[in-house]
């Protein structure tokens, strides 16, 4: 049976985000594998004693052949059992429950204040085109796209905590355990701040690019032509098409926010999956770097699906092509 | 930055700039671009900071000269850094590291990618889906995780870091090359050199190749700038290869603790990522719209 429509284009497309998420985690586990030789040995090191060698081995599940391990491992996964994290000897997903909660907020707060910012910045750019606030904008955005965002986060604390204006905002983001991070909310200004200004350039251009498109089609001119006041043609013609190309950049854009809070949590020792990701790298847990790895490429599955889906919705055009 | 998800946002579409010009005649309007010139006097300083600042520091990057996190004096320009070392000596030995890495990065993407890209393009078959497919699988990863994935198994290496960091940049560039491979692919030249029975691979490479080349430059600048923030991010999370060798990303990491005391151990080295990202991204800009201004003046659009 051949599913038609949208409900197919769908379910098109939710097979293949469950394919690539197959293939991330072949990557994944693979990269587990890639340990040369022992890996109970080179994680504990030459002085291991042969007891506590085993241990790890079992709890690594070792054992078997290296499918069986695969299918061990993804099994649990999908019951929500991530294994045990080695440095905490606690189960993963006790372990990182709340900066899940953390992480989402802090992402949250990002694109709740980029998405409409960027969207009026490109929208006013695309109408003054090559005035001055599009030529200042389109440097600023330059700007901003080349700066790493560990070179904005560490600026912004330069500048608003510890030297310039010192103590006008707090340099770290401390929550406490129990705690929320939306229960001190000055805290969350500048880790909020460094990740808009990261994301916002990007969303910005493409808003740009596709208002001016807008502006210069038929439909455009043909509602100006029809007398309609000016406001009404923007606001009502043009920016509602203009969405559309946006949507997939901003999810996209979400979906890299998954990954740049890697460095921007670190930076503000925010208690998020970020941080939890770079201790689990350094002290090679591995069962915590595999399900994290997991957790954020789903993450950017799931947002890559929903914009395909809403570029869909919004362009009817696209959708009776189905 | 950010790597990932901007691809499709900063990367010009490669159909419009698919300047069928040689790169020389693009780079010479490039050039003419006043934000190509503020871009390359930037990285032309920061290169040089790297590879010469070596031999103008006044103490070895290793030496203690004072007390930890001491302001600036008379001994050390900038002050000490965590441990008691100059910051100043650190600083000017600092950038070779993330240069170079840098640079060895996005060759080994820019080629992989580049042939890739052509390859699929050029081949018109299933191979092109495979090996774009193959791509897309790449890309469901934000770049930085599979770094950290790698760096998890193995341990911040060298050779690691560049690896993974040119094979995360790859698929990118095998985007940006079949996209301007494929109105190339059909055109009469290489239908003509098919006939005359040239390898298929000579096509590729002495055809095909040299008319992407305007898309390939712009797309070489994009992910030059990403792999610098790239690496030094990953240095500034505590994996850099050497450590307490004098790295940019890693002086960032050694020295914020007394930010508030000593900023100077952690403002110089962010200074320097950041005129350099700036300068590699306003070159960049710079070229692709040289490239979107041949276009026009040709009347391809």
């Amino acid at each position: 049976m051949r599913l038609g429509g949208i409900a197919g284009f769908v379910v098109r497309r939710l097979l293949l985000g469950v394919l690539v998420l197959f293939l991330v985690s072949l990557v994944v586990f693979a990269a587990t594998q890639a340990l040369p030789g022992d890996p109970a040995r080179s994680i504990l090191g030459r002085t291991a004693t042969p007891a506590s060698l085993k241990a790890l081995r079992e709890q690594l599940g070792l054992g078997g052949s290296v499918f069986s391990q695969y299918v061990d491992w993804i099994t649990g996964l999908l019951h929500g059992d991530a294994g045990n994290s080695l440095a905490a000897q606690e189960p993963v997903s006790d372990l990182l429950g709340d900066k899940v909660v953390n992480s989402a907020f802090l992402v949250f707060c990002a694109g709740i204040i980029s998405i409409p910012i960027s969207i009026a910045i490109g929208s006013y750019a695309a109408l003054k085109r090559d005035r001055t606030f599009d030529v200042t904008s389109s440097l600023t955005t330059l700007v901003f796209a080349a700066l790493p965002e560990f070179v904005v986060g560490i600026s912004l604390v330069v500048i608003f905590a510890t030297t310039v204006f010192t103590g006008f905002l707090p340099a770290i983001t401390i929550i406490p355990p129990g705690g929320r991070p939306w229960d001190d909310m000055e805290a969350m200004i500048l880790p909020t701040a460094t990740l808009v200004l990261a994301v916002t350039p990007y969303v910005v251009r493409i808003m740009r690019a596709s208002m001016i498109e807008v502006l210069e089609s038929d439909y455009v001119e043909m509602a100006r032509l029809k007398g309609l006041p000016e406001r009404t043609v923007i606001v009502r013609h043009a920016l509602p098409n203009a969405l559309g190309p946006t949507f997939q950049v901003i999810a996209i854009n979400l979906a890299y926010l998954a990954g740049g809070v890697i460095v921007v949590e670190y930076v503000f020792n925010y208690a998020g999956i970020g941080g939890a990701l770079r201790d689990a790298v350094s002290t090679q847990d591995l069962p915590v770097v595999q399900a994290l790895a997991m957790l954020i490429a789903a993450v950017y599955v799931v947002l890559n699906l929903m914009a395909d889906i809403a570029t869909i919705l919004v362009t009817p055009r696209l959708r009776t092509r189905l | 930055m950010a790597s990932t998800t901007t691809d499709i946002a900063v990367t010009p579409e490669p159909e419009v700039i698919t300047a069928r010009r040689p790169a020389g005649a693009l780079l010479r309007s490039a050039a003419r671009l006043w934000r190509t010139r503020i871009g390359l006097a930037l990285v032309v300083l920061l290169v040089a900071v790297a590879l010469f600042g070596p031999f103008f520091a006044p103490h070895s990057p290793t030496d203690f000269v004072g007390a930890p996190n001491t302001g600036p004096s008379d001994v050390a320009r900038f002050g000490t850094d965590h441990i008691g070392q100059d910051v100043w000596s650190r600083f000017l030995w600092g950038g070779r590291e993330v240069l170079g890495m840098a640079v060895a990065a996005t060759a080994i993407g820019l080629i992989l990618g580049g042939l890739i890209g052509l390859i699929a393009a050029y081949s018109r078959n299933v191979l092109d889906d495979i090996l774009m497919r193959a791509m897309d699988v790449i890309l469901a990863f934000p770049q930085i995780m599979l770094a950290l994935v790698a760096i998890a198994t193995v341990g911040p290496q060298t050779w690691l870091i560049i690896l993974t960091v040119g094979l995360t940049t790859m698929p990118r560039v095998a985007r940006v090359a079949r996209g301007a491979a494929q109105p190339i692919v059909e055109r009469d030249f290489v239908a003509a050199a098919e006939a005359l029975g040239v390898p298929r691979f000579r096509i590729l490479v002495g055809e095909v190749m040299p008319n992407t080349l305007s898309p390939l430059l712009v797309e070489m600048n994009l992910r030059l700038t990403y792999s610098i923030g790239l690496i030094a991010g990953l240095a500034f999370l505590g994996f850099a290869p050497n450590q307490n060798g004098a790295d940019w990303g890693f002086m960032i990491q050694e020295n914020r603790l007394a930010l508030v005391s000593q900023p100077w151990g952690v403002v110089l080295p962010v200074v320097a990522i950041a005129l350099l990202t700036i300068g590699t991204g306003l070159v960049g800009d710079g070229i692709a719209r040289a490239a979107v201004g041949i276009d026009r003046s040709r009347g391809d659009e």
